[in-house]
């Protein structure tokens, strides 16, 4: 059965959402870490947060302080922020809603149930003692619906869209991390083993659910170059960019073989995904680490953009 | 008078088909049950079956309440019900293929032509047109109330775009799922057959331009409207596209859809639009739900809507009551269905008695739908029954009136056990090479005690309904 273009957008946009969701809790999650350990000046990390969301001009267009209560209900509740996690889950299901004739019933009841229990959590303000079990349950509905998605879909061009959101999303998220905290993992900046710098680190870290992880790849010791090597090109890593690309790439050659075309899309994601397996930190942090990043986002978005063009996510009218 | 009750004779005597149900209800927990309505509720509302209520809040999506006592009917009731259907709707087809051709019944004196010729339902676009296998209307819900032991009466024949169908399933797969014991114990005919029987009907009248095995798509005009999840669910059930306006176009004469690969051919075009935002070319230019060029596209055999347009003109209020009339004419035999008894107020006598007799009478819109701008004389009071004197005179034409019927009644499932409240039936008919009528339908119930108003916008809920084989 053909897929509709506009069904393949649905697909690919949910999953952004689901992905965005989750990312915003985890960024909210490290703020929150970095807050309790009084030890950095605190209204600039809370501000680095909403940056990293990509969110802090819609914050400040609402509010003049960087107060973490005002910050927490933007990010996680607001209905005016359109990336706040409950404005995320309600497109992601609206998405859902959209496409339901292309997803397993079960996957549909799942993010049907999980939107509504984010809706029944998230409708009031959540204040700075509920934010963990907050932060636990938007983390928990997105484990849900992934692990439903992988268990339950056929291999087939819808899972392939889905997965092309996600981890677009993912690699986007993962690179403004990087890219607010780019200083601090500057050579002349780090100050090995300062307890501000290891805090941050972590920080940095747990934003990306890899504080354990690195441990058991990186022996436990911070060290910039690590971390960078970690977070961009450590293909072990599930949010790392590498890692998101060779995902993407797959994507992209299974739809190629599928569709018996060879789709511009694919030729970009081959060429970012070489670039990524071709470099060492030391390369990237010689070249401009904020350079590297700044152009990866903008060929991120790129990307995604002639995916939707190449596989007629839109009416040509 | 006591109106009907399907189920019991007197207060422990039940009906023969009831006789199963009723000795199995006997033995249940009564609030065991309620805890099953329960959880029924939570099962739709998990699965997104929901309606879209207008006119609320971000288009609230509200839940049909469910109520778990099933209607049942005997096979020799169903089987004379189902004969007067295919009847009714084998006239409806034949009236509209003159209506749009030669006008016979217009010219025999048994419709008056003012009705059809200033009725916005005619469309002049199909004159002369004749659709894939000659068939206009192929997805009919005719709505039944019943009266008495063997008095049943046509309500409506809803020849447009009939809805409810999907409840109609799912309704069942909640009673299979909560009470497989009930199922071995009565002979129950299917109904989830109906998505593989819709495929086949709309298959069965693709266009001369089709090739090879017929592409089909249900046309929903999106996310928002009210049936946004039948529209959803049907296409889901029968393995088709659900398309919206933008994700099709008409290219080379055909009506195709973009899909991931480009455009692609669709045969047949299984509308959920109304008529007015079908093309925006010919009918509503403001449309943006519609394809533009579906009607020349149409008219070349490009493509088949389902329903034909112009299909309303059949269902209309004004023509409803000349429906007796139409059946004899196509069929040459009287009609076995009966209508309700209605005057047209468009008639001078007629609305002279209606307006003396308002207290008793139903009176509604000629293009009204949904139970709107009614007047239901029993239950009005003296101000609103003045209120509606007023509008009537001004427009009789717009107007019919109709006794106020004494609704047949059915059980619901209440806190102390059941209890009568009053029940209508819609079942669903295919028409295509032949008429097949799915066994059962929609059985909407006024949950309000005393309320004859069923339609689920005005807080009626609907129930399983059975056929039984023996």
């Amino acid at each position: 059965m053909a897929l509709l273009g506009r069904t393949a957008n649905g697909l690919f946009w949910m999953f952004r959402y689901i992905e965005r969701a989750e990312n915003t809790a985890r960024l909210l999650d490290a703020g929150q870490r970095i807050a309790l350990t009084n030890l950095s000046a605190e209204p600039e990390e809370w501000q680095s947060v909403l940056v990293s969301a990509g969110v802090e001009t819609a914050y400040k267009a609402k509010y003049d302080d960087f107060e973490p209560e005002n910050i927490i209900h933007f990010m996680l509740c607001d209905r005016d922020n359109p990336s706040s996690v409950r404005c995320s889950f309600e497109t992601a299901r609206t998405n859902g809603r959209m496409v339901r004739t292309a997803l397993s019933r079960e996957l549909w009841e799942v993010v049907n149930e999980s939107w509504m229990t984010i809706q029944r959590r998230l409708s009031s303000r959540i204040t700075a003692s509920e934010l963990p079990t907050a932060i636990d349950l938007v983390k928990r509905q997105a484990a849900l619906i992934r692990g439903t998605f992988y268990s339950t879909m056929l291999r087939n061009e819808i899972f392939d869209f889905c997965n092309l959101g996600a981890f677009i999303e993912r690699a986007d998220n993962t690179a403004r991390i990087l890219d607010v905290k780019y200083w601090l993992l500057l050579p002349e900046h780090s100050q090995v083993g300062s307890a501000l710098d290891d805090f941050q680190w972590r920080s940095v870290l747990r934003s990306v659910a890899a504080h354990r992880s690195y441990a058991w790849e990186y022996d436990g010791e911070y060290r910039a170059v690590n971390i960078i090597d970690f977070m961009m090109l450590n293909r072990r890593m599930p949010r790392s960019l590498g890692y998101c690309y060779r995902v993407i790439k797959d994507s992209l050659d299974y739809l190629d073989r599928n569709y018996e075309v060879h789709q511009p899309c694919h030729q970009i994601a081959t060429e970012m995904n070489e670039r990524l397996a071709g470099l060492t930190v030391r390369q990237i942090i010689d070249n401009g680490l904020h350079e590297f990043l700044e152009q990866f986002i903008m060929d991120n978005n790129r990307l995604a953009q002639e995916i939707g063009w190449n596989y007629r996510f839109y009416p040509d009218r | 008078m006591k109106p009907f009750d399907e189920m019991l004779v007197t207060d422990d005597t039940v009906r023969d088909p009831y006789a199963r149900f009723y000795q199995w209800f006997k033995e249940q927990d009564v609030a065991a049950l309620g805890e099953k309505a329960g959880e029924a509720e939570a099962f739709f509302r998990r699965t997104g079956i929901t309606f879209n209520v207008y006119g609320e809040e971000e288009a609230a999506e509200r839940l049909i309440p469910f109520d778990l006592v099933p209607r049942i009917m005997a096979k020799a009731e169903w089987d004379r019900l189902a004969e007067g259907i295919e009847q009714r709707v084998i006239a409806l087809n034949a009236f509209l293929d003159d209506l749009y051709h030669d006008q016979e019944i217009i010219k025999a004196g048994k419709v008056p032509e003012r009705l059809i010729a200033g009725n916005e339902a005619f469309l002049e676009e199909m004159r002369g047109l004749r659709p894939p296998g000659g068939v206009y209307t192929h997805i009919i819900g005719t709505d039944i109330v019943r009266v008495g032991e063997n008095e049943f009466y046509v309500l409506e024949d809803n020849a447009r775009t009939p809805s409810g169908v999907s409840y109609m399933i799912e309704n069942r797969e909640t009673m299979m799922q909560m009470f497989p014991e009930l199922f071995s114990q009565n002979r129950v005919r299917p109904v989830e057959t109906y998505p593989h029987h819709l495929r086949r009907s709309l298959a069965n009248v693709a266009p001369p331009a089709c090739e090879g095995t017929p592409t089909i798509a249900v046309l929903t005009p999106g996310i928002y409207n009210s049936a946004y999840f039948e529209h959803a669910f049907l296409a889901d059930q029968m393995g088709v596209e659900l398309i919206e306006g933008s994700d099709v176009a008409e290219i080379d004469g055909r009506i195709q859809m973009r899909t991931t690969e480009g455009y692609k051919p669709i045969d047949v075009i299984y509308r959920r639009v109304d008529d007015a935002f079908l093309d925006p070319k010919v009918f509503n230019p403001d449309s943006m739900l519609g394809i533009p060029g579906i009607m020349d596209v149409y008219r070349n055999g490009g493509i088949t809507i389902a329903n034909a347009p112009g299909t309303g003109i059949a269902d209309d209020k004004a023509i409803y009551s000349y429906m007796p009339e139409i059946v004899e004419f196509y069929t040459g035999k009287p009609a076995i269905l009966e209508n309700v008894p209605t005057w047209r107020c468009a008639e001078d006598d007629s609305l002279k008695y209606v307006l003396e007799h308002l207290g008793e009478l139903v009176v509604k819109e000629v293009h009204g739908s949904g139970g709107y701008g009614m007047l239901v004389g029993p239950t009005a009071t003296k101000d609103e029954q003045e209120l509606f004197a007023a509008k009537l005179k001004k427009n009789p034409a717009n107007y019919i009136a109709q006794p106020t019927l004494a609704l047949s009644t059915v059980p619901i499932l209440v806190d102390g056990g059941l209890a009568p409240r009053h029940v209508d039936l819609r079942p669903f008919v295919l028409v295509s090479d032949k008429v097949r009528i799915i066994p059962g339908g929609l059985t909407r119930v006024a949950l309000k005690e005393g309320s004859l108003v069923v339609n689920s916008s005005q807080g009626g809920g609907t129930k399983d309904t059975w056929v039984l084989r023996d």
